[in-house]
Parts: structure tokens; C-alpha cells; sequence
């Protein structure tokens, strides 16, 4: 026998010998509260196994999927084993965190099934409706365009922009899509008709971001705010197309605006620090100060609901507005589990913070590890991990709580541009320079998919909130639609 | 020969007959005619060249007034949006340029096939056997000559070795021998200096092509993996052909063009 499978043979032999015996174990939940009591279990058990448990210990009618952790480890393999590879005693009591997983699962794409081209320039922005029926791209030919997404046809073709149109939000009701072009113009256009609904103009430079207010604190949606190279952030009233008031403290560009679910407006600029502003009259909170160079990006652990508001993963809400408001709201304090939410925030001094933006200005940590600007952040659904993507051609997996590393994945050959998450936190897209789609697998964290295509630059990414497929727009002017 | 310009001095000094205008006018709207009546009744091949001529001339004619009517003709203003969008985010960054994703592997693999490439100099001087090698007598005596010695820039691989003198017909000068190249990207407009990885044509012929002699439109494949090129399915591209512009050995460098 060879020498290799000597040692091969062994390390067989060591891990059965570690799936022998038993193991006692304490399930407890993510806040550290102990469920039912200690269990002796043999050590072979596995994650399946001990969902099975769970469940019934629990007494859920339905079977719901967990995860289990172990000294914030997840556990992967059998549990014997998993303590033979983390080298720990099986002798004393094992606190296992279990975390409830969501109870759908998003298939993930794997092929292209539409290139949808139209536009005469690069595609800068794709974006989802809330209810994932519509999509709506904006372009460098200074169009916007909505495609129908059963025949995956172009559905209207939306003129009135001077210039680039550099950002695109849809209202959480699905009702409107404001976006914002090169020269401060925004329009708000409905996705039933070509022609805009209004026309906002008071920024003097160009939009970079904007973003609505959450459906659980007004619906239908009246307000939003938008963010410009002018220094100024802006909210407008959607009836009157008038500004409601006008914040600025910050002395370059506002990179990034994000209407946060507690009431407040959070907006990061290239003068290196955050301010967090009161939704009601536009007054200064906080300024979080830290890094030291130009922010980037701000990402909100709560995005992904209230992006969504009242709609399910379904993309089905409640008709009545009060219900649906009443639903967005339970789905707000479903996701946030009654704790702040937490915001991150990217930068070109190559580093992230994560803060608690609503209680404290100090950061809660500073997420080091890229080596070059970090382009873009994103929670999960679930708001348990966040996902940084960077120019240095990396995408890193952080736990969004503590903000400690977990992964870096790695197989993009230029920078990453811009990365979404799927609705079931379970996988996630990337795209890049490179002119290549990644798709990733969170628990595993491998490449699981390769989708090549395009014949440029991929500019953006999203996956659609119904998780059905992933729409992506770059440099070569058509618009990609993956699915399963 | 006219000693002076005495008919200039005339007309300095007396001016023209009152009718030089009308006479000047009349004649030329008279020319079209005449030319037309000569082209009817030439015959033969003077018959033929006229025609052409003539057509030539209709022709050149249609075009500048096509480019007239366009000049003339309105247009709709610009709107004013630049070409090349980015979005936010790459908006007031310094940008490195930004090639497009060239290289088609499909399409320079067929045309690696057919041996063809659409170069920039379609045309090479031939060089000559004579120009290309000197011969170097060799034996006892000195009497035999069947001893080359390449007088042109060569490329050899990184792990050539010589072979025994009385095996080797053609040496190729150490000091003659190149690795790397100038290649101009022409998209880019940027020269980088790049390892060369092979000669793949020598358009003098397939023995210079084995030899791998550098002459003037020579393409050769160099390693731009530095330049950060990728397929369309996002590899690296890492080998990509160029054809050389100068005369290397007349200036000690090889300078290229990338062919994409």
C-alpha cells in the first residue's frame, strides 16, 4: 500500500471513529435562548437529521429547514465529523444555533434565455419591480425601457430623458419607476404606459442614486429621495412633483441615498462620511464618520423587505391598501426580528463598517480584506450576511451581524462590478468587467454556475424578488434574462 | 515661346474687348456640345477612353453634389448624450482604457486555418536568399560552403541550444536573436513591450517562418496577458498575433502592430 493511501485509509478510519459514541447537545436560537432540553444524540448524526429533530422538538406542523451552527461554524457534514475537523471535545455540552432557513428555495438560473436588445447604448441600471411582473432598464441612449418578461419582448419605450439615465427605483407599490439622468432631470413613469408621469427637476448635476419610502410607513408610495453630484440629497412629493425639502451637509458628490425602515434617510458621499437625516422634516441625526477615503455604497439589512413591502415572495400583496400596508409592516418586523437594523458601507479606502446607524454613530465593526475599492455591498434577505463585491476581481462573504469574515470567492478575472442576492439568501449572482455572470453558492461557497454572454462589461445585475430569473445590462447594449 | 507675358501686359494696358465676358460665357456654354459631339462620333478605342473618361467625370460629379445635398439638408440636432455611457459608479473614476472584448477565438482560429490574416502591411518587399544569408566557408581548406548565417533578427525558443557545428547549416547570430516587441495597440493607441512567443509567418517564406527569422511583415504571436484581454467567455487571453512594422535589423528593435 502506497504511502498516500495509507494516510488516506487512516483519516477514513479517524472520521469513522468520530462518528462513533454520542454527543450531548443544546439547540439554542440565534439570540442564545435554550429550546427544549439537552439531548443525547449519537455523533453520527447529520444536518438532515438534526432539521428532522428540530422539528419536532419544536412541534412545527410543517417541515421547516434550519441551519445549524456550532461556534459559528456551520455544519456542513455530520456532526462527529465536523467536530474531528474544528478539533473540538465531545465531552462537554454543544451549543448548536439553529436559524430558520426561508421555506422557499429559489432554483438557481443556469442558462440565458432572452438577449433583449433595443437600447443603443450601454445598459446602466436593470431593475425588478417589487412583485417581479415588470422589469425596467435604464441606458446611456437616455431611454427607459420596460420589457414584458412572460415573452420577454420590449413592452414600452420610454422617451424624455436628456441624458444618460443613471438611476432607476421602483416605488414599493409597484405603481411608479422614478429614475435620474445625467443632467438632475428624475421622471417618474408608470409601468402601464410610455408616457412619464412627472418630471422632478432641482438637482443641477447628475442623480446617482435614489430610493422610495418603505410601504410600511406610507402607502401608496408619495415620497422618495434622490441623491446627486449637486452635494444635495432631495425628497419630493410624487403628487406634486415639488420638493418636500432639500439636506445637504456633504461637500462632494452624495454617492448613495437609502431611506432606512425606522424613519430616517441615510446617505453616504465622497467626502468620507455618512449621515443619517430625519424622514419627517429632513433634519441631521447623525454623521458617522470613519473612513478615509470617498464611501461608496451604503447597503441596509433590511433592504430586501423593504424593497419588496407588502408583496410576498410570490409577488402577491394584500388589494386593500390598509392591508397591505398592515402586511409590509409584519414583514418589516418579521425581518428585522424587533432589532435595529444595521447598515454597511463601502468604500475606496478598500474597507467596510458596519453600523447601527439608528441607535449609535460608532461603527459595531470595520471589515478589512479587499484590496482594492469595494464597489458595492449587499445583505442577504434574511439580513444575516452581507456580501461585499470589489475592483480587486473578489467577491467576500462577512457575517452581517459581527461583520467577521467568512469567504472570499474567487473566479472573476476583472473587477466586480455589482453582485445580487437571491430572495431565499441561498445564492448569490455577480457581475463583472470580465463580461462573465458568476453564479454562487452561499452554504457551499463555490462557483456554481458560469454564465458567459455578454460581449462587454457587465454594468448590472439583479435577481428578481419572485427569484424566477436574474436580468443583467452592460457596455454591449442588450439586456440578458437568465433563468433555471 | 512667348519671351514675356505680353498678353497680360495688354490687357493691363488696354483692358479686354467690351464683349469678353459675353464671348467667355457663350463659348463655355457651348463646350458641353462640342464635348458631346465628340464623344458621339469617336470611334475605337479613343472612343472607349473618352467614354470612360466621361463616365468618370458623371460620376464625380453625382458624388459632390450627393455631398452638397447632405450639407444642405437639415438635420436633427444632436441630443446632446455622449457616447460611451458608464454608470454611477464608474462616473469621475480614472479610467484605464478600455479595450473592447477583441478577440474572437472562432474567428482567429479560422482564420489560423486558411493561413490568412488581414494584416496592415499586405505587402512586404521579398527579400532575397542572397540578402537574407551570407555564406560562410568552413572545412580545412576553406573550400566548402554550405554554412549560413541568417543576417536577419531571428527569434529563438527559451530552451534552444545549438547544434554541433557540423550539423548546423544556418546560425543564427546571438546578437541578432529578439525576445520581446513593441506591440502597438491600434484601438488603444498604447505600446506595450511583450515577450514574443513565436514567429507564426514569415512572409518571405516557410523556411524563414522555421527559422524564425523577424523581417519587416512578419506576424508573430506575443504574450499579452498583461494587457488584460478577455474572450467573450471571460478567460484571459494570452496569446495574440501582431505584425511587425520596421526593419529590425536595421534598428535593433522589433516594433508591431496587434492584429485584432
Amino acid at each position: 500500500m502506497s504511502q498516500a493511501k495509507k494516510r488516506k485509509a487512516e483519516s477514513q478510519k479517524l472520521e469513522a471513529e468520530a462518528n462513533e459514541g454520542n454527543v450531548i447537545i443544546q439547540f439554542t436560537t440565534s439570540t442564545g435562548e435554550a429550546t427544549a432540553s439537552q439531548l443525547d444524540v449519537p455523533a453520527g448524526i447529520t444536518p438532515e437529521q438534526l432539521e428532522m429533530l428540530l422539528n419536532n422538538l419544536l412541534q412545527n406542523d410543517e417541515k421547516l429547514p434550519y441551519s445549524f451552527y456550532i461556534e459559528e461554524q456551520e455544519l456542513a457534514s455530520s456532526l462527529g465529523s465536523h467536530l474531528h475537523k474544528a478539533g473540538m471535545s465531545v465531552e462537554s455540552v454543544l451549543k448548536v444555533v439553529y436559524q430558520p432557513q426561508a421555506i422557499f428555495r429559489v432554483r438557481p438560473v443556469s442558462r440565458c434565455t432572452a438577449s433583449m436588445s433595443g437600447h443603443s447604448e450601454a445598459v446602466l441600471s436593470v431593475s425588478f419591480s417589487p412583485d417581479g411582473r415588470h422589469l425596467a432598464s435604464g441606458s446611456g441612449d437616455t431611454c427607459v425601457r420596460f420589457w414584458d418578461l412572460g415573452t420577454q419582448l420590449p413592452m414600452h419605450e420610454c422617451k424624455g430623458h436628456r441624458s444618460w439615465v443613471l438611476a432607476l427605483a421602483w416605488s414599493p407599490d409597484a405603481q411608479y419607476v422614478a429614475s435620474g439622468d445625467m443632467d438632475g432631470a428624475i421622471f417618474l413613469w408608470s409601468p402601464k404606459s410610455d408616457k412619464p408621469v412627472g418630471q422632478c427637476s432641482g438637482h443641477s448635476k447628475w442623480i446617482t442614486c435614489l430610493s422610495w419610502e418603505p410601504a410600511h410607513k406610507a402607502l401608496p408610495s408619495l415620497r422618495f429621495a434622490s441623491a446627486s453630484k449637486d452635494k444635495t440629497i432631495t425628497v419630493w412629493d410624487v403628487s406634486t412633483r415639488r420638493p418636500q425639502f432639500t439636506m445637504s451637509n456633504h461637500t462632494m458628490v452624495v454617492t448613495s441615498v437609502k431611506w432606512g425602515g425606522e424613519g430616517l434617510i441615510y446617505s453616504a458621499s465622497r467626502d468620507c462620511s455618512i449621515s443619517a437625516w430625519d424622514a419627517k422634516d429632513g433634519k441631521l441625526v447623525r454623521v458617522f464618520k470613519g473612513h478615509a477615503h470617498w464611501v461608496n455604497t451604503l447597503a441596509l439589512s433590511t433592504e430586501a423587505v423593504l424593497r419588496t413591502g407588502a408583496f410576498d415572495h410570490r409577488g402577491q400583496a394584500p388589494k386593500d391598501l390598509q392591508e397591505a400596508k398592515d402586511a409590509a409592516a409584519a414583514r418589516y418586523k418579521e425581518a428585522t426580528g424587533g432589532l435595529p437594523e444595521r447598515m454597511a458601507s463601502g468604500s475606496d479606502d478598500y474597507t467596510m463598517f458596519l453600523w447601527s446607524p439608528s441607535t449609535s454613530k460608532q461603527h459595531v465593526a470595520r471589515m478589512t480584506g479587499h484590496v482594492q475599492t469595494v464597489n458595492q455591498v449587499c445583505f442577504s434577505p434574511d439580513g444575516r450576511l452581507l456580501l461585499s463585491a470589489s475592483f480587486d476581481k473578489s467577491v467576500k462573504l462577512w457575517d452581517g451581524v459581527k461583520g467577521t469574515f467568512l469567504a472570499t470567492l474567487r473566479a472573476h478575472v476583472g473587477p466586480v462590478y455589482q453582485v445580487a442576492w437571491s430572495s431565499d439568501s441561498r445564492m448569490i449572482v455577480s457581475g463583472s468587467k470580465d463580461s462573465t455572470l458568476k453564479l454562487w453558492d452561499v452554504k457551499t461557497r463555490r462557483l456554481k454556475v458560469d454564465l458567459p454572454g455578454h460581449a462587454d462589461e457587465v454594468f448590472c445585475v439583479d435577481w428578481s424578488p419572485d427569484g424566477s430569473s436574474v436580468a443583467s445590462g452592460g457596455k454591449d447594449h442588450v439586456i440578458k434574462l437568465w433563468r433555471h | 515661346m512667348p519671351q514675356n507675358e505680353y498678353i497680360e501686359r495688354s490687357i493691363r494696358l488696354h483692358g479686354r474687348r467690351f464683349d469678353h465676358e459675353d464671348r467667355k460665357r457663350k463659348k463655355e456654354a457651348r463646350q458641353v456640345h462640342k464635348r458631346a459631339e465628340v464623344a458621339r462620333n469617336s470611334i475605337g478605342l479613343k472612343g472607349k477612353m473618352l467614354t470612360k473618361k466621361r463616365h468618370a467625370e458623371k460620376a464625380q460629379m453625382k458624388k459632390t453634389i450627393a455631398m452638397h445635398e447632405e450639407k444642405d439638408s437639415k438635420r436633427k440636432a444632436d441630443d446632446g448624450a455622449p457616447q460611451n455611457a458608464v454608470p454611477a459608479y464608474l462616473l469621475e473614476r480614472e479610467q484605464v482604457d478600455r479595450a473592447k472584448v477583441l478577440s474572437n477565438t472562432i474567428k482567429q482560429k479560422r482564420k489560423e486555418k486558411a493561413g490568412k490574416w488581414e494584416v496592415p502591411l499586405p505587402k512586404v518587399r521579398p527579400v532575397a536568399e542572397q540578402e537574407m544569408f551570407k555564406v560562410l566557408k568552413s572545412g580545412k581548406r576553406q573550400k566548402k560552403s554550405w554554412k549560413r548565417m541568417v543576417t536577419k533578427m531571428t527569434f529563438v525558443g527559451p530552451g534552444f541550444t545549438r547544434k554541433p557545428p557540423k550539423y548546423e547549416r544556418f546560425i543564427r547570430p546571438t546578437g541578432l536573436r529578439i525576445t520581446k516587441a513593441h506591440v502597438t495597440h491600434p484601438e488603444l493607441k498604447a505600446t506595450f513591450c511583450l515577450d514574443i512567443i513565436g514567429i507564426k509567418k514569415n512572409p518571405n517564406g516557410q523556411m524563414y517562418t522555421q527559422l524564425g527569422v523577424v523581417t519587416k511583415g512578419t506576424v508573430i504571436e506575443v504574450n499579452v496577458s498583461e494587457l488584460g484581454l478577455v474572450t467573450p467567455g471571460g478567460k484571459v487571453v494570452w496569446g495574440k498575433y501582431a505584425q511587425v512594422t520596421n526593419n529590425p535589423e536595421n534598428d535593433g528593435v522589433v516594433n508591431a502592430v496587434l492584429l485584432v
